[in-house]
């Protein structure tokens, strides 16, 4: 839906709005902030980053067999397991439980992983209504937007811009731009949902195998509203999101919430573990879990690539972006944007529709240096650039590679490798351009927009260390 | 020889900033060291690399590897070209009958500000005028080589340089190799950006251990009509430090 357009005039329209520049900038540096306080000591920060990778990566190396552990813990504790391959058969198995119920009206809580099968607009075709009740994901839903993070996901919008969307769709209230007065509004609106709401469907942030249990972590009590009022609840899950033991989830928690708002704890953890007991005075008489494989399992088969899937979804990867910093979210015209999201969109989607995405990114390495799970994206993004042009490994699991390769590109690195790898070609070249140093082109494409091109200069480092008596062996 | 090393110039510096090459070199002598040239050296295959080229990267990279023989070190004044020997070639030699002899050559790689500092020791005695400059730290030394804390130890040593600190100071400054070409408008925004920061220091020099950030900073500077120069952190000591500059 958001890939109407190509990638350049998104990028040029992001780059035009200087009230988005404006609302990225201080927002990213409000974030990256907050998080390195939570880090004071670096020593820890790196104890807890290895302890969060190898709880993922025990998970992806032992997948398929926890997996199978969890559907039997979570079918022992009376809720019902579907899997769903692709993300229509996912809409479809929630879109058929909800009917079975008689389910009119959704209450649902954030999760990317619907934002990913496109579920609300899939239920809305189906005369379903489904309403966003994380404030961020209700004002983008008011919009008739789509997130631009995946943690905070209407944070493109100024406030005069909430305020504005507010009161243009409900003018019972009075205009205000005071954050807490529109929260107070929403809250309203959003308690009478609750009530009516005939399902509620959820993320789930981590799935234990060992107890069959849900984890949800949330700020604004939505998501606990949502799983525990109405009498169905579904979470929908991505295959990926399987830990083994109870005693994995703190360290993943910790280390979730730090690196993601900068909060040593969200306000509310659900740990969901049955639908309603007969005892029980609240929760949902029946629970489902859809979990989805959307490609996930052809990365999973990948070594390299593998580790994408260890991604807990925290955005710091994205806080830290200078690339995503200066677009927001919307230009890549994905569910995922920024780093993680160029590489694992064209993992899923293809390179033929999405490799071009791996040039949002100037290699600067900051998103690996802060991701809490250690996955390497500067390395698999360099990786997946050479699937976009070359490359026949991995043409089993992602579909399109090389397909990106262009003819004057590809050229001119073929005439840079006969001249570099050979010393004697290289010299020559180095003398003619140090001499002619004075007919050097003045304007290099977009390089020269922004910066006066450099010329060589009139005598190389080589000619001067000759000069200089340096020992040459 | 003990006191030998390599110095592989890299070829941005070969052909736009012999100067800070060569004042890396005569630091190094001045230290003691017996500083090798080879001069069949070119590239170390970054360029290529970043840029989804491998093939190529790796026909380059691998034409490097038989100037610098000797168990010696090789000094590179460039972090992104440091890590991509130290750290990328892992990558581009993988499965390939050479990989071993790669890996030997990546192990011996320092860069410029590390070398001086971890391996010399150096102790330096600032012979120039008293000066404000700036640092940009490249992102491949901070975040690949980890040694962006060498040219801050390197400088604190020049009595009459007072550094002072622009904000967002570990921001990418858009450089990205081919990245300022493919996406020109992004890294042209990223530049603006960091030369907005590097101005309200009011500092008159920016020092860098990276060339390439430098010929994005200083051109952007340059085009924006700033009086700031830019200068690579060898060529910045060398002329503070010696007494017939």
């Amino acid at each position: 839906m958001l890939q109407a357009k190509p990638l350049k005039s998104r990028v040029d329209d992001a780059l035009s709005n200087e009230q988005l520049h404006t609302n990225f900038r201080s927002a990213m540096s409000y974030l990256v902030e907050k998080r390195s306080q939570q880090f004071p000591d670096k020593e820890d920060l790196i104890n807890s980053r290895n302890a969060a990778s190898s709880i993922r990566s025990n998970s992806l190396a032992k997948l398929p067999e926890l997996l199978i552990k969890l559907e039997e813990n979570l079918e022992k504790n009376n809720i019902k397991v579907h899997w769903a391959e692709t993300d229509d058969e996912a809409n479809n198995i929630i879109y058929q439980i909800l009917k079975e119920a008689n389910a009119k009206t959704v209450a649902k809580g954030k999760s990317m992983v619907t934002e990913e099968i496109e579920l609300n607009e899939f239920l809305d075709s189906k005369g379903i209504d489904i309403l966003e009740t994380d404030l961020g994901e209700f004002l983008v839903q008011l919009a008739n937007e789509k997130p631009s993070h995946i943690v905070m996901p209407a944070i493109h919008k100024s406030r005069k811009e909430i305020s504005r969307v507010f009161a243009d769709h409900f003018p019972e209230f009075p205009y205000t731009e005071n954050v807490d007065l529109i929260t107070q509004q929403a809250r309203k609106i959003l308690r009478d949902r609750f009530r009516q709401a005939d399902a509620g469907i959820s993320g789930v942030n981590f799935a234990v195998a060992e107890t069959g249990t849900i984890c949800l972590v949330e700020n604004e009590g939505n998501g606990r509203m949502c799983t525990t009022a109405p009498p169905l609840h579904i979470a929908v899950a991505g295959i990926e999101k399987v830990v083994e033991n109870l005693s994995d989830v703190p360290t993943l928690l910790n280390i979730l919430t730090k690196s993601a708002t900068g909060q040593e704890i969200t306000t509310y953890f659900n740990m969901i573990s049955s639908p309603r007991k007969e005892d029980e005075k609240d929760g949902p008489s029946s629970m489902h879990v859809v979990l989805l494989d959307n490609g996930r399992s052809k990365i999973h088969q990948n070594n390299v690539m593998q580790e994408t899937l260890k991604c807990i979804r925290c955005g710091a990867c994205i806080n830290h972006c200078p690339v995503y910093t200066q677009l927001g979210g919307h230009a890549y015209g994905t569910v995922y944007p920024g780093p993680i999201g160029i590489t694992l969109e064209p993992q899923q989607k293809g390179i033929t529709e999405l490799g071009d995405l791996t040039s949002l990114c100037s290699l600067c390495g900051a998103c690996g240096e802060v991701c809490p799970v250690q996955i390497p994206l500067p390395r698999l993004i360099n990786q997946l650039r050479s699937e976009t042009v070359e490359g026949d490994y991995m043409k089993q699991f992602i579909e399109g590679v090389g397909s990106q390769r262009k003819p004057i590109e590809s050229f001119t690195w073929q005439i840079w490798k006969y001249i570099y790898s050979n010393s004697f070609l290289y010299s020559i070249c180095s003398i003619v351009i140090t001499k002619l140093s004075f007919l050097s082109p003045k304007r290099v494409g977009g390089w020269s927009k922004y910066r006066v091109t450099p010329s060589p200069s009139k005598v190389s480092l080589k000619q001067l260390a000759k000069q200089a008596g340096i020992k040459n062996e | 020889m003990s006191n030998e090393a390599y110095f592989l110039g890299t070829c941005i510096v070969d052909l736009f900033y012999p100067k800070a090459g060569i004042a890396g070199m005569q630091i190094l002598q001045r230290e003691g060291v017996e500083v090798i040239y080879p001069s069949g050296q070119t590239c170390c295959g970054q360029p290529a690399f970043n840029s989804g080229y491998r093939k190529e990267a790796l026909k380059v990279a691998r034409a490097q590897m038989r100037c610098f023989p000797k168990d010696i070190p090789i000094v590179i004044p460039s972090g992104s070209c440091a890590g991509m020997m130290k750290y990328h070639w892992r990558d581009l030699f993988e499965g390939e009958s050479d990989f071993d002899s790669a890996m030997a050559v990546a192990e011996r790689v320092y860069e410029f500000t590390e070398f001086l500092v971890d391996k010399l020791d150096i102790n330096l005695t600032d012979l120039g005028e008293p000066k404000q400059i700036t640092i940009h730290t490249s992102c491949s030394s901070r975040n690949e080589m980890k040694v962006d804390d060498k040219i801050e130890t390197l400088v604190s040593q020049l009595s009459k340089v007072e550094v002072l600190e622009q904000e967002r100071k570990s921001e990418c400054c858009g450089f990205g190799g081919t990245f300022a070409i493919k996406q020109a408008d992004i890294s042209g925004s990223m530049v603006k950006d960091k030369t907005s920061a590097i101005k309200a220091t009011n500092a008159s020099c920016v020092i860098s251990q990276e060339c390439g950030c430098m010929m994005n900073i200083g051109g952007a500077l340059e085009k924006q009509n700033s009086q700031i120069k830019t200068q690579h952190i060898a060529q910045f000591l060398w002329d503070r430090t010696n007494a017939s500059s």
